[in-house]
């Protein structure tokens, strides 16, 4: 293992350390060693953004905190979730009154301490409410969406989310954003190489060299098949055949698409693979509304890409067009 | 009525400790069959940090216990956090005010813990977890002090049946958890959580015996 850090049993904290020097000008640490926040949050009247998870997807998910956008995190060690601690703290950080929302992936971990963190915020007297992600295609068959794990459609949940409660939506509302982001969203990975978790030391899994696995998740859950190693354009195609009928998105759709490395993964093969994915939904009649390419879910040192296709109404290009600022996505008019 | 006094129960705690340091690098082995293989030592950060608080500090059991327990659910995360974390908690709880810990208040115990992995999970027998574990280990106690055997027997009942139970879940598919997205390639390993459960009941049982000796 050739890694830049120091003991592996501390790169979270020596990554948040680093992380609060990096960024003094919008994100703040809190009483809290593992929970971060945005610089101004609470925001009066707003509606506080929640997340969390395990470390080692970055920028997901502390890099998402920021300007319309995500108010308060709860870090995980490496892929494993954060304390129920942690999340009650987040949401402490992020509430001002109108309620929270916590906006985070469906793995069971999450899921018991953000259970449990809720309880301990309802019992303060703070509304919060829910949106789990599910939008990996192979992590579960049709019929079965309530299994599948959240992985880089969280980033456009919290987009939509971030902009609805910055445009002054109530709880009811950004949840209901949110949500319809998320249900209107797929994805699908495809792994080249291992990713090794440096406490462990060694990589969790393995891929032969000359080959592909398909559908694989964001810690390295195995995917639906093992194939060649294809080239950028049928790695394209493979994945649209996997997203596009199971929403389905069909023609005349607009949408959003993003595309992200898994960490190893040099940013311009995003672009080559990102070229063919464009070309192959102008084919289809679906037309890309905005389109996010570079590394904004990864899963350590996992070389490998992701795609991630929303289909968008009016109300959901509104709030993905809102202005947003953070370490993982800066967007601006221009 | 044979039993040990709560105020020694310490001791429970420290070889609970001892098991899940001694057995850092085999479950994090198991659990990286098919899981993400960090199960050994992401228990052996909150075992060692509990111990760290409570080894200079005069506790019983219940406080050890409940040491241990917030431990786990305040510095670890993950599932095991909250899982092992309520677990322990809720054995500390069932402890309140008792003396004497005697084969009755050994099975209250265990089924508080039970009690707080339903509440938190939704795991059923044959579902690959703990619980594969947990729930013939508890029934074995059960059923041998119900049918008049000792407390040191219904120890070596329950440690038995925690064994089997371990064993099953090699051949089992996950229904839950992580290692339930890999549906059919989940068997043919066991499962890390079921594991510390039956290391974990292992080393108390071991404790309890040595204390009912000496009483």
């Amino acid at each position: 293992m050739q890694r830049i850090i120091n003991n592996p049993d501390n790169v979270v904290p020596d990554m948040v350390q680093g992380f609060i020097k990096a960024h003094p000008d919008f994100i703040q640490p809190t009483g809290h060693e593992r929970v971060l926040k945005y610089a101004k949050a609470p925001i009066e009247g707003k509606v506080g953004i929640v997340t969390g998870g395990g470390s080692g997807h970055k920028p997901a998910f502390v890099g998402y905190v920021g300007k319309n956008l995500v108010d308060a995190v709860a870090v995980g060690e490496i892929f494993s979730s954060p304390t129920a601690g942690a999340f009650y703290q987040a949401i402490k950080e992020a509430d001002a009154g109108k309620g929270v929302a916590v906006l985070y992936g469906n793995y069971a971990g999450d899921v018991m301490n953000v259970k449990m963190a809720m309880e301990d915020a309802e019992d303060d007297g703070i509304e919060v409410k829910t949106v789990l992600a599910n939008d990996d295609v192979p992590s579960a068959p049709k019929g079965d969406e309530a299994k599948r794990r959240g992985v880089a459609g969280e980033v456009l949940m919290w987009k939509v989310g971030g902009a609805k409660a910055a445009a002054g939506g109530s709880l009811e509302e950004v949840i209901a954003a949110a949500q319809k982001a998320i249900n209107n969203t797929r994805s699908v990975g495809i792994g080249l190489a291992p990713c090794t978790i440096p406490s462990v030391g060694k990589p969790n899994f393995s891929i032969e060299p000359g080959k592909m696995e398909f559908g694989i998740g964001h810690h390295g859950e195995p995917g639906v098949k093992i194939t060649e190693l294809k080239s950028a354009d049928e790695m394209a195609q493979m994945s649209l055949e996997t997203i596009l009928p199971d929403l389905p998105f069909e023609s005349g759709d607009e949408v959003v698409v993003l595309v992200s490395g898994l960490g190893a993964t040099p940013v311009m093969e995003e672009y080559i693979f990102f070229n063919k994915v464009e070309e192959l939904l102008g084919e289809k009649g679906i037309s890309i509304y905005r389109p996010y390419v570079g590394d904004y879910f990864t899963s350590l040192d996992m070389m490998g890409i992701t795609l991630t296709v929303m289909k968008v109404d009016d109300e959901l290009k509104g709030l993905i067009d809102a202005d947003c600022y953070s370490m993982g996505m800066k967007q601006m008019k221009i | 009525m044979d039993g040990f006094k709560a105020a020694k129960g310490k001791v429970l705690v420290e070889g609970l400790v001892k098991t899940i340091q001694e057995n850092k690098g085999y479950l994090s082995e198991i659990d990286g069959a098919i899981g993400d293989g960090d199960h050994g030592i992401n228990m052996n950060k909150g075992f060692s940090l509990a111990w760290e608080r409570m080894q200079d500090e005069d506790l019983g059991l219940e406080g050890a216990l409940k040491t241990l327990g917030q431990t786990l659910l305040n510095d670890i995360g993950g599932s095991m956090g909250p899982l092992y974390g309520q677990f322990f908690r809720k054995m500390a709880r069932s402890l309140k005010g008792k003396e004497e810990v005697d084969a009755a208040a050994f099975e209250a115990m265990l089924e508080s813990a039970y009690g707080a992995i339903k509440e938190l999970g939704e795991a059923k027998v044959g579902d690959k977890t703990l619980v594969d574990t947990l729930d013939p280990a508890i029934g074995a106690f059960k059923g041998a002090v119900e049918s008049g055997k000792s407390f040191s027997v219904a120890l070596d009942e329950m440690v038995a049946a925690a064994e089997k139970g371990k064993d099953s879940t090699f051949d089992l598919v996950a229904k839950i958890g992580r290692s339930a997205r890999l549906g059919e390639r989940s068997r043919g390993a066991l499962d890390a959580g079921a594991v510390s459960c039956f290391l974990m009941l292992k080393s108390m049982s071991g404790s309890v015996q040595q204390l009912l000796g000496e009483e």
